[in-house]
């Protein structure tokens, strides 16, 4: 275990860890910090995983940040929704909002019709979280991101897909959301979100008071788990291998 | 030899705009900042037509038209520039109200076209459920499987819900090819064709601009024959049109001229700064816009061309 990790080296291997025993599926994240954790989790745990070069091809193994590719398969994006649409895949998206139940935006801050701030649309999150997993990624954890309600409801949560029947749950599962400040999941008999561990050198009430609604901590918040540390074979990929420019900490500092 | 001509499908970005009228829909192929018939694209916001439909899977194709008040309303799942997150000619669109939106997700929208090209009125798909996709567009279906019981049951889906996503019927279709031949078979010769062949399927009417036209038969020694996938039944005319995606990328013939399309955003700042963006590079032709490219390309080192 190393204790000098940085927090985006924790949440590299936080997002790693999204994706343990996923089998041979296509992993999609989205940002710096999920795309170092799936080619983490690709070149230790989850050796099966699929990586694509973000155009049209998927690749050989989990080549580092920025390095070019060995292509060895045609992954256009008609065979992206064809193999989404058949289940083979666990899509890290990232959310400007996300709220209680799971329901995660990225279209739209304010009212739909004439909104505050057009961000870049709903995307494929509708079709991505009633298909496959889906996890999410926000490297600004605060009341702003996590919120009470969310302006639109792109990626679908729990108690939205339970209202839409089985059309909508039969695949629906949302695992993991991943912040700067700890890791949630939605193992809870409402399927709400909880907190799942808090990443070392933040608090459980740090986490409350930047979360826009009322989180469930399990038991005794004293014994909400820290996030795990990266092994030395972690740190080792992450900073030699991976991202040796260390883009990860552009995405989160310290 | 044959002694009947062969058809000539051969246009120009002129008789591409006299075919246009407002309100029409209008396909748009591509995807976000990547291999979109910009070319036609300036040539539409030069004209008089306005109040259009958009359908796309939108980059600066839906910003530009914004910027210049061609549209009435865009039927997309994005708007994105992908080396820049979001396009500020169409978030101003959007703040300020100027513009209609039917927001479907990515995969939705490939499902309406493919619906429209088999003429079916909807295709099926989980999609949608559950989001506010169907609370926004209140006009959107759901169907019920029909397969509960009998042979070819799914008891897992016993009474699922599913979105009708409605066949997207266009107008017109525009896509861009790297190659296309007099005859109309359009050549894709990048990594990716996107959607193209869906919207030309999906249209009454169906154009091709491509960087270089050739004759016919002759597509093969440009590339291989497995990348003619708009042969000449999806399509009614070709115009050649060389930077024809640019300054989106149209590989492998160029990349995305990210300089140029650094300036496309800067021109968004203010309403001073779009007109000489716009007197510039979208109200001159086609052969003064390739000179105004090349002369940016001078000063800024940029790559328009590779």
């Amino acid at each position: 275990m190393s204790t000098d990790a940085t927090r985006a080296e924790i949440c590299a291997v936080a997002c790693a860890e999204v994706w343990r025993d996923a089998g041979e599926v296509l992993a999609s994240p989205f940002g710096t910090i999920p795309s170092l954790g799936a080619r983490l989790a690709l070149r230790t745990f989850s050796p099966d995983l699929v990586l694509t070069d973000g155009e049209a091809a998927l690749v050989v193994g989990a080549p580092p940040l920025g390095a070019a590719p060995v292509r060895e398969a045609a992954m256009p994006f008609r065979s992206v929704f064809d193999l989404l649409w058949s289940g083979r895949r666990h899509v890290m998206m990232m959310a400007s909002q996300i709220d209680r139940h799971g329901n995660q935006n990225l279209s739209v801050i304010g009212d739909w019709s004439r909104p505050k701030a057009q961000l870049v649309g709903v995307r494929g999150a509708p079709g991505n979280s009633v298909n496959h997993p889906t996890s999410y990624w926000v490297p600004d954890h605060s009341t702003r991101s996590f919120v009470e309600h969310v302006d639109l409801v792109c990626g679908v949560g729990y108690e939205r897909a339970a209202a839409a029947g089985p059309g909508a749950t039969r695949f629906h599962h949302v695992h993991r959301v991943v912040s700067n400040l700890g890791v949630f999941d939605f193992e809870t008999p409402e399927r709400v979100m909880r907190l799942r561990s808090v990443h070392p050198g933040v608090s459980v009430d740090d986490v409350r008071a930047a979360t826009g609604f009322e989180l469930v901590v399990d038991d005794v918040a004293d014994d909400v788990a820290e996030s795990r540390l990266p092994t030395d074979e972690e740190l080792e990929l992450l900073r030699n291998v991976l991202d040796p420019g260390a883009t990860r900490d552009r995405e989160v500092k310290g | 030899m044959p002694t009947v001509a062969m058809a000539d499908k051969r246009s120009t970005l002129d008789d591409l705009v006299a075919e246009l009228r407002p309100g029409m829909t209008v396909g748009i192929g591509g995807w976000g900042s990547r291999r979109k018939p910009m070319a036609a694209v300036r040539a539409i916001c030069r004209s008089g037509v306005d109040g259009l439909t958009v359908v796309t899977y939108g980059g600066p194709d839906v910003g530009l038209l914004c910027a210049t008040g061609k549209v009435r309303r865009v039927v997309t799942g994005f708007v994105t520039l992908d080396s820049i997150p979001l396009d500020p000619h169409w978030r101003a669109a959007r703040q300020q109200g100027r513009v209609e939106l039917t927001e479907l997700d990515e995969g939705m929208l490939y499902l309406g076209l493919q619906a429209a090209a088999w003429r079916v009125p909807f295709l099926p798909t989980r999609a949608g459920l559950g989001s506010d996709v169907l609370v926004v567009n209140p006009e959107l279906r759901t169907v019920r499987s029909p397969y509960g019981d009998g042979p070819f049951a799914d008891p897992a889906d016993d009474g699922a819900d599913l979105v009708a996503v409605p066949a997207l019927r266009l107008d017109l279709a525009i896509v861009h090819a790297n190659r296309a031949d007099t005859a109309g078979n359009a050549q894709f010769l990048g990594p990716d064709r996107y959607f193209d062949e869906l919207y030309l399927g999906a249209a009454a009417r169906r154009f091709v601009t491509a960087e270089k036209v050739v004759d016919e038969g002759a597509l093969a020694s440009e590339g291989p024959l497995a990348a003619v996938t708009a042969h000449r039944l999806l399509t009614d005319a070709v115009v050649e049109a060389p930077l024809g995606a640019h300054f989106t990328s149209c590989d492998p013939d160029y990349g995305r001229d990210e300089a140029f399309q650094r300036a496309y955003v800067e021109a968004a700042k203010d309403p001073a700064a779009f007109a000489a963006f716009r007197a510039s590079y979208v109200d001159v032709d086609e052969a003064g816009y390739r000179a105004a490219v090349r002369d940016v390309s001078a000063r800024t080192g940029g790559g328009g061309t590779r």
